[in-house]
This record gives C-alpha cells, structure tokens and sequence, in this order.
C-alpha cells in the first residue's frame, strides 16, 4: 500500500497538498486539467522533489529519506525514455545497473522481458531506429526488470497513435495484472483509465480528490 | 581498435602536458662550468659580423666555450638582464653604450670589471672602472648616392628640408643608434627638441626596432635614400663590397659620440672567465677584427690594421656627447616627448 | 522552495577542480598586479600625455574597426542571402567559420604580401606614378580588422536573414515590394537585432586584438593599450606603466563585457554552419551587383592567403624550412598547443559537469551560468595583461624566460576556455536535459554516467574543441610575445622576429608553414574522435 497523507509543496505560486492510499493490484487514475501538478504528484513520489512536509510510505516505511533510485519505484515518462544513442539492451540494461556490468542472467532476464512486451530478438537495435511504440514498449520492459512494485506512469501513451496505444494499454494492463503492481497514472485522458480499471481521482486547486 | 588508439592518444596527451614543464625545466641547458654566456645584439653574432671570430679566437687562450646570445635589440640587452632578474644566465653584457651607462649601473646588477684599461684611447676620457669599451663611432646619416646628390649639410637642413626627404631611424626605447639620435637632437636643440621632432616627423618613412632591419632590409633595399647609421659605415662598402655608393653626411652642428660596452655581471658564477674575457675584447686580436666586422673604429690603436679606406670617412667636427648620469636623469622624458612627438 | 535529494554523487568535484585551476592561474596574477599597483602613482602613469593617446586610440581603432566590419557586412550578408545557389557557395561560408583556425599572424602575413610595403597593390600603384599606400599604421590596423571581423559579422547577420518566416517574403511579393522597401521592412529589421550584439563583440575584438596592432602598427601613432604594456616591459623595463595599464586595460574590458551582457544578443554564432531553411525570395536584387558584392568580399579575403602561399614558394625555401630555428620553434609550437589544448578542454569538461547540475538538477540556472562565465576570463584579463601578472608573480622566484613556453602554455589555455564552453555547451546540456530525472529514477551517475551517456554525445565536438583550441593556441603571439626570447621560440615569435626584420621571403615561407602546423593540428585531432561508434560498443 502506497500512501501519501498531507504530503505538501510549494512549485512558484501554487501549492499542492496530496493525500492518497494506493493498493498493490490497483490503478490509480489522477486526472486534471494540464498544469494542474499531476506530474509534480510523480515527482514528489518518485523523489525527484523534496516535499515540504507530509508523510510518504510504502508497506508503513517511509521514503522520504530515500535518494530516487533507492525507493521502491519506477516510472515510465511520456517522453524520452530511452538514450537513442543506445542500444535496446543497453537501455534495458541501464535499469538492472547503473554501469551497464551485466552477468548472463541479467541477459537471459533481457530476453525474457523483451519476449513479455513482444520484442523478441530486438536486443541489438539500436534505440533510434525503433518506432514511438516500440520505443515505449522498451521503457516498459525496463520498468519490469526493475521488479519495483510500484510503476509511475507519467501519461505514456499520449505520444502514441490510435493503434499503438491501444496495443500499448493492452500490454501495460496485462503486465500490472501478472505482477500485481502498485499503479499511479496521470492521464488526461478519461477512456485510457476507464480501459485499465483504474480508480479516478481529479486535482484541483492542488488537492486531491476521489471521483465516484 | 581505432578505440585503443585513441585511448593511446589521450593519455599520451595528457602525458605531455604534465611533463612538458618538466621536461622544459630539465631540458633549460645546464651551463657547463666552462661555458661564459655573452648577452648581445643580433648583428654582432650574426655570420658577417664580429661574433664568430672573436668567439674562435678567445676560445683558443681559454679552455672553455663561448656562447653568444642575441637578444632583440642593443637597448634591449639591459631590459633582458633586468627581466630576468637575479636568475639572469648572462655573465657578460655586451653592447650597451656610454648613454646607457649610469643607468645600467643603477641597476646594482653590473660588476666591476678589473680589467686594465691602459692602452684604451678614445675622443674622450675614460672614467669608468664598470665597463670596457670596445668600439666607437659617431652617428651620421648614410645617404645613397644613387637616390640622392647633395644630402643636407647640417642637421638643421635635415630638420627643414622638405617633406618627400624620407630617412629610416630606430626606437630610442630599443636602439642605442635610435636613443643617439634622441640625444643629438637634444643636444643641437636643448629644449627645442620637440619643435624639431615635429618637423622631423613627416620625413620618417618609418621607425625600426633595430639597426639592422633599418640598414640592411630598408636602406640597402632602396626604401629611402638616407638612414641612422655611423660615419664608419661606408668604410664597409668600401673596403669590402668596393663602392663608394653609400657616403655619410657630415652635419655642422657635429655628431653625436658612440662608445660600446662591455660588462660582467654580479650575479655570474664565471668570474674569472668573465675578467678575462673583458681583457681579451680589448686585446690586439680581436680589437683588429672590429672595423671590418662591427664597423666601428677600435678603442685601442692598432696602428696599420687600420683598413686604408677608414681614413676616407667624414672627420666630425665636433664629438657631441652627453654626460651619462644626464641621460639616465632625463631618458624617460625625453623618450616621452620623442612619443608624443609622433603625431 | 522544493528542492531536490542530494546524491551521493560528488558532482561538484570536476567543476571544483577547474575553477581551482582557473583562479590560480588567473586570480594569483590578478593579485599580483594589485599589489604592485598599491605602490605605484597610477595617476602619474595615464596622465601622461603619450599614454592618454594610447588609450584614446584603442578605443578609437577598435570603434572604427567595429562600424567598418559591421557596416560592410551588411551587404555581404544581404547578397548571400539572395544568392543561394552558386558554386563555391558553402565554401565561402566555411571559408569565413575557418577564421578561427587559420592564425591572425598567418593572415597578416598574406595582408602584407598584398597590400605591404613591396607588394602587390603597391607595385601596381608604383607603375601607375601613384604615390604608395602605406600599411603600417591605423590603415593597415584597419584592413587586418575587417578582414577578421566581417566575416564573422556576415555571417551572424546572414543567419538572421536566413530565419526571416517566409511569410514575410510571400507578403513581399504580394504587395510588390521594390529593393529598398524589402529592404527597410523586411531585412534591415532582422540585421538590426544583431547590430549591436554584434558592434559590441568586434569592438571587444579590436579592442583586445595584440597581434594585429603589433605587426602593423606604426609605431608610436598606432599603439594600443596592451602593445603599450608590452613595451613598457620589454623595452623600457618599466613596471610602474606595465602595471598601471593593465589595470586601465583590466577595467576597460570588465566594462566592456558587462555592456555586453547588458546588451545580451541570442547564441547565433554557433561554430557549425546551419543550412539555410527554404524560403521564397523573388524580387532579387539584380544578380550581377550581388555577384560583384560577393566577388569581392571573397576576393579580400583569399587574396591575402593566396598571396601568402605563392611568396612562399621561393629560393630561401628549403633553407627556411631545415633552420635549426625553425624546426625548433616548430616542435615547440606543436607541444605547446596540444598541451594548452588538454589543458582547456579538461578544464571546460569539468566546469560544464559541474554548472550542468547546478542548472538542471539544482533548478539553479543563474547560479550555473554565472560559474560557467568564469571560463571567460580572459576577456576580461587579456593576454599581455595576464603575462604581466604571471611575470610578477614568478619573478622573484625563477627565470621567467625559461618558464617561457610553460606560460605560453597555462595563457593560451586560459585563452581557449570560452570557446571550448561554447563548443561543449550545448551537447553536453542536450545530453542531460531531457533524461534527468530518467538519469536519476535509474541512479545512473559518475564515470558510469560520463562512459555511456555524455562521451558518446560529445566525442566528437570534444575533438572539435580540441581541434579549436590547439589551432588557437599554435598560431598565438600574444601569450609568447612577452617571454619568448631565442631559448623558447614558437612559430609564431619566429614570423613575427622574421617579419619585423623585413625578411619577406623567411617570413612567408615560416607563415605557411605556420599554417600548415595549425590545419594539420585542428584536422588530425579531429579526426581521431570523429569514428562512428556502433552503438554497440
């Protein structure tokens, strides 16, 4: 169980005040207008900011001493996920570790994972020649081998067309449910969420709140 | 591949870079215990001039090595050794001149030479126990007899002449010809001097740093028909490239003395050498060198080595000389007024 | 104010160290001259007459440079644009980027082949009974000036003409626009934005320009600021003046870069030419006034080179070229640059690491920038004024002629910083912008980061900097001028020895060679960084 209670800061003249209890097997559906501080709710989890004060847990252990790559999270961005000048797995690997040292069961799990997301036998691409959806189909891959149980999904499928987004939501859904993760999405688009199940809520004026 | 390589490069480079200053310090040459360091001008070691042989000649009485080294300008040896301060390498400076004298003997930096100084013989006394001088002239303008028939008689009709009359001198700040002329201006003008630059001027074609480029690549290229120079020069082109095309003109006011020196340095760890070296410049063999080399007249007499033609030069009427404790008082501004001058 | 999770990352180390070596070989001497100056009468010094004119004529020399370059690169510029298909086209417009690369000494060298004393304007004038021009003094200061300044004027306001909307032009052409209204209406708007950035960046030029001034000033009519210190040095041994102007020189150019960045111009002056976006011009002006405007701005300035090469091709060449002195001014010229080009591109890599996450991780781009800016010392402490303060400072302790090349070495450095930054910049920040926060969800960081990350990006304009700054540093004489002396000779003291004694045939063979030295030095370490890299390796 992922919860935020009071969790608050200040970005210029807005400030955000979240309070949210997310469950393992759950997709949370935060839904506003943009500028609204859907993103700055990720970063706060993720840690990419520092929150002002409020509690943050995981499983009632706190994350807010917890350096980005420490905590229990992984999040997939909109937008430049992988470094193009890479390979596939080079980027995949990048997620297992940071200096790309790789033991041939980190490879076999590469294989795997790529199997899982429907990209057998990409591992030598390099990442530029991969298509928008392919390319988030890697970012997703490498979500999963980090085997964190919570995902961030930073609006992933905007930058996608019709087709590859449902594919991609199809995929994402199917993969949440095989590993029961713990799932916070920020979207602004009202039937992606309704297609993952997930549970809405809307921010306005920097407050969360559940919708029915 | 390509990848080692270039690693190769990089660290290589890298290399380089820390061991440059290091290998710049250990490479500065070690002066061997024998080896007296001459600070001088260009023209005097150069092929044509007396360096060569008299470094031969001296390295035959001592057992040991002579090394001349040119720095830019006559003026300029002084400004070197000040430079580069107590870890000078010179142990002799030679080539200053008498201006320079009581300046550079303000700089603390000079010794006395011990040399003895009998058999010296110059228009002037010799006072000074500091320095030895080895040459002298006078200054004169040289004038091409192929780009010019009557040149002025007096330094006066220079000043006056009209504009198209183009002369080629040298920087007073690095030049002792240059400063001479700063000098004998001064002295035919006393505090009139500025007018007479100002009149001066439009007639520069232009100011070289030294007295080379002047004479050899401007005058002798026929860039003007007249230069700074001394009244020995045309000895030279006579004695040795057999023409009289090249003449002094000889000024009524009378021209301003150059007397060269030498000097050994406090600071040298070859003193000795130094002393006899001193002593040696001012010996028979190598004063005879001078008049066809350094193209001036020798501080000793050396009698019939005298080349013949010599006695074909302009005789000044009078030999116009500053005191030099004057010159150091007064060379700065007076090489202010010569700058501002320059208009 | 939200801030970010520290790391454990010691990301301040590089820059750390950079601005260490920055400040020690910029802020000693700085203090050095300082202190020297508390005992000197600075006031006896600039209220000398003749130092008076010398400062009014840097500033005079350096404005007059600027609106010439300024001014004639306007129709330069407007007649590249207009023709955008030629032959030879792109390579005049590299040939004007090359700039940097081919040595100012070199290029007065051509000048002096051309328009000197003997040369070629000269003899043609001779033979007409016209009376000589004569180079050496502010004319020839001049020429050098626009010669260096207009292309790079050209082409900044080439780039503004090129990012007109075609818009505009379409409008244009609908209301039938003559020459002089697209003129006013379209095109002088565009170059006006840049007017003064520009004026302001060739004025700082000039201003600061030593070489050119020492070569082909006249003496004292034609003295600048810093070839008065110089001088003062070598030929007076006067510390009092050297170290009263470089502190006028210090403040002018402090001054001078804070108007600058008063009057802050966008990063147009990119170093890699942008092919031009399509646009539609129709109503050109007549070609043949443009090809005659092209003709000869182009001819100016590969006359001077041309000139140059083919006077370099004479009967003192092979001697020239097998001197003892030559030879070793050219090892010692090859050693020097590669070392003071490490030097700088360390130094820069090391600053930008550090102001990059201060700018985007630390949300403090101001902060970032302002650090960034200490790269830019050197404009503020110019060469000559930079050797003053080293001179004083080592003085008491060692030789400073035999730690000659060494300073060539750390000035040069120094001098090549902010075109390093400028090169490195923009990688280096692309390659960490957009990823930052996927950098840290993955805890990517220190040499892990820089290996897989940041070096595939930037290798190659890490060799392009490179390339730059040891061509820049080859074809120097402001940093070598004050100390160099027959012990450590450079190939550029050397032109400059054998130019100042009219030596013209040495002098033009030891240029081209100079030339030669600088071309081989920028291609060579270039190209051992430009391999493509499979991504895979």
């Amino acid at each position: 169980m992922l919860e935020l209670e009071n969790l608050t800061t200040t970005l210029g003249e807005n400030r955000f005040r979240f309070s949210l209890r997310a469950d393992t097997d759950q997709v949370s559906a935060i839904l506003g207008k943009s500028g609204s501080g859907k993103s700055t709710l990720l970063n706060l989890i993720a840690g990419f900011l520092n929150a002002e004060s409020g509690t943050l847990t995981w499983q009632s252990q706190s994350l807010l001493k917890l350096a980005a790559n420490a905590r229990p999270v992984t999040t997939l961005f909109q937008q430049h996920n992988l470094f193009l000048h890479l390979t596939v797995l080079q980027n995949i690997g990048l997620g297992i570790n940071p200096s790309l040292k790789l033991t041939s069961k980190d490879h076999k799990h590469i294989e795997q994972v790529l199997k899982e997301v429907g990209l057998d036998g990409f591992e030598h691409k390099p990442a530029d020649t991969l298509s928008g959806g392919e390319q988030q189909r890697v970012a997703l891959a490498r979500c999963l081998l980090r085997n964190q149980p919570v995902l961030l999904l930073d609006e992933p499928f905007s930058a996608l067309d019709e087709a590859t987004r449902y594919d991609m939501i199809a995929l994402t859904s199917r993969v949440i449910a095989d590993r029961n993760l713990c799932v916070v999405l920020v979207t602004h688009n009202r039937d992606d969420a309704q297609l993952l199940n997930a549970t809405n809520y809307s921010l306005t004026s920097g407050e969360l709140a559940a919708e029915a | 591949m390509l990848r080692t390589i270039r690693r190769q490069f990089y660290s290589a480079a890298l290399t380089a870079m820390f061991a440059t200053p290091l290998a710049l310090f250990i490479a500065s040459p070690v002066q061997a215990s024998n080896t007296l360091t001459v600070y001088t001008y260009d023209s005097f070691t150069s092929e044509w001039g007396p360096g060569p042989v008299i470094k031969k000649a001296f390295e035959e009485t001592c057992e040991c090595t002579l090394e001349f080294v040119a720095v830019d300008s006559s003026a300029g040896i002084l400004n070197r050794v000040q430079l580069e301060g107590e870890n000078t390498k010179a142990d002799v400076v030679l080539g200053l001149d008498y201006n320079l004298m009581a300046l550079a003997e303000d700089t603390g930096m000079l010794a006395e030479s011990g040399a003895n100084l009998e058999k010296v013989s110059l228009p002037v006394d010799w006072e000074s126990t500091v320095f030895v001088p080895y040459d002298y002239g006078h200054f004169a303008f040289i004038y091409n007899t192929e780009l010019m028939d009557s040149p002025p008689t007096s330094l006066d009709e220079l000043v006056n002449a009209p504009d198209d009359l183009k002369i080629i001198i040298q920087d007073p700040r690095t030049s002792t010809p240059g400063l001479g002329l700063m000098l004998w201006v001064k002295s035919v003008y006393g505090d009139d001097a500025a007018a007479a630059w100002k009149k001066l001027q439009p007639k520069i074609l232009t100011v070289t740093k030294g007295w080379s480029e002047a004479y050899f690549s401007l005058f002798m290229n026929g860039e003007a028909p007249m230069v700074l120079s001394y009244d020995t020069s045309p000895g030279y082109h006579m004695a040795v490239d057999k023409t009289e095309q090249y003449q002094a003109a000889a000024f009524d006011e009378g021209h301003y003395l150059q007397i060269e020196v030498a000097a050994m340095l406090k600071s040298t760890s070859n003193q000795e050498l130094a002393q006899s070296f001193l002593q040696f410049l001012i010996s028979e063999p190598a004063q005879s060198v001078l008049p066809l080399t350094n193209v001036m007249y020798p501080s000793i007499d050396i009698g019939d080595a005298l080349p013949a033609e010599f006695s074909k030069l302009i005789k000044p009427s009078v030999s116009l000389l500053l005191p030099t404790e004057t010159v150091r008082d007064n060379r700065k501004d007076w090489i202010d007024e010569w700058l501002e001058s320059a208009n | 104010m939200a801030r970010v999770n520290k790391t454990a990352e010691r990301w301040w180390l590089p820059g750390a160290l950079a601005l260490f070596v920055l400040v020690l070989l910029t802020g000693l001497p700085l203090v050095a001259l300082l202190f020297a100056a508390g005992d000197i009468s600075a006031k006896a010094v600039t209220e000398n007459a003749y130092h008076q004119r010398v400062i009014r004529f840097s500033f005079f020399q350096a404005f007059l440079s600027a609106s010439l370059s300024t001014l004639l690169a306007i129709p330069v510029a407007r007649a590249l644009s207009q023709e955008r298909n030629f032959i030879g086209r792109s390579l005049i417009v590299h040939l004007y980027s090359m700039a940097l690369v081919i040595p100012t000494l070199v290029t007065i060298s051509g000048i002096v082949v051309v328009y000197g004393r003997t040369g070629w304007l000269n003899s043609v004038l001779g033979s007409m009974g016209i009376e000589r021009f004569s180079i050496y003094g502010l004319s020839g200061i001049l020429i050098a000036a626009v010669f260096f300044n207009m292309p790079l004027a050209s082409r900044v306001f080439l780039q503004a003409l090129e990012n007109i909307p075609s818009e505009q032009w379409r409008l244009a052409t609908q209301l039938r626009m003559n020459q002089w209204a697209q003129f006013r209406f379209i095109e002088w708007p565009a170059i006006r934005k840049q007017l003064v950035g520009i004026f302001v960046l060739v004025f700082i030029l000039c201003f600061t320009s030593f070489t050119i001034v020492m070569t082909l000033g006249g003496g004292p009519r034609a003295t600048t600021i810093e070839v008065a210190i110089y001088q003062a040095l070598r030929f007076d041994f006067d510390l009092d003046t050297a170290v009263a102007l470089a502190l006028v020189q210090l403040i002018a150019c402090a001054t001078l870069l804070l108007l600058s960045s008063l009057l802050t111009f966008s990063n147009t002056i990119g170093f890699a030419y942008q092919e031009p976006k399509s646009a539609l011009r129709s109503l050109a002006t007549h070609r043949w006034i443009n090809v005659i405007i092209i003709g000869l701005a182009a001819l100016f300035v590969l006359l001077p080179l041309a000139g140059l090469l083919l006077s370099a091709i004479n009967p003192e060449t092979m001697t020239v070229l097998t001197h003892t002195n030559t030879i070793k001014a050219g090892i010692n010229t090859i050693i020097v640059s590669i070392s003071a080009s490490v030097l700088a591109v360390t130094m820069g890599v090391g600053l930008l690491i550090s102001t990059r996450h201060i700018r985007i991780r630390l949300h403090k781009y101001r902060l970032g920038e302002w650090l960034q800016h200490t790269g830019n010392m050197i404009l503020v402490m110019p060469p000559v004024v930079l050797g003053t303060g080293l001179f004083l400072l080592l003085r008491p302790f060692a030789d400073v002629f035999a730690l000659a090349l060494v300073l060539a070495v750390l000035i040069n450095s120094v001098m090549a910083l902010p075109f390093v930054l400028r090169i490195l910049d923009g990688p280096m920040m692309q390659a960490a912008q957009h990823h930052d926060k996927l950098i840290q969800s993955l805890g990517i960081s220190g040499l892990s980061r820089w290996r897989w990350l940041d070096w595939p990006l930037l290798r190659k304009p890490f060799g392009y900097a490179l390339g730059v700054s040891a061509a820049l540093s080859a074809g120097d004489l402001s940093a070598i001028a004050l100390f160099g002396s027959e012990r450590a000779l450079t190939l550029p003291l050397l032109l400059y020895q054998r130019m100042g004694s009219y030596r013209l045939y040495e002098a033009s063979v030891t240029a081209a060679l100079l030339l030669l030295v600088c071309l081989l030095l920028f291609v060579t370490l270039q190209s051992l960084f430009r391999h493509k890299q499979h991504a895979g390796t």
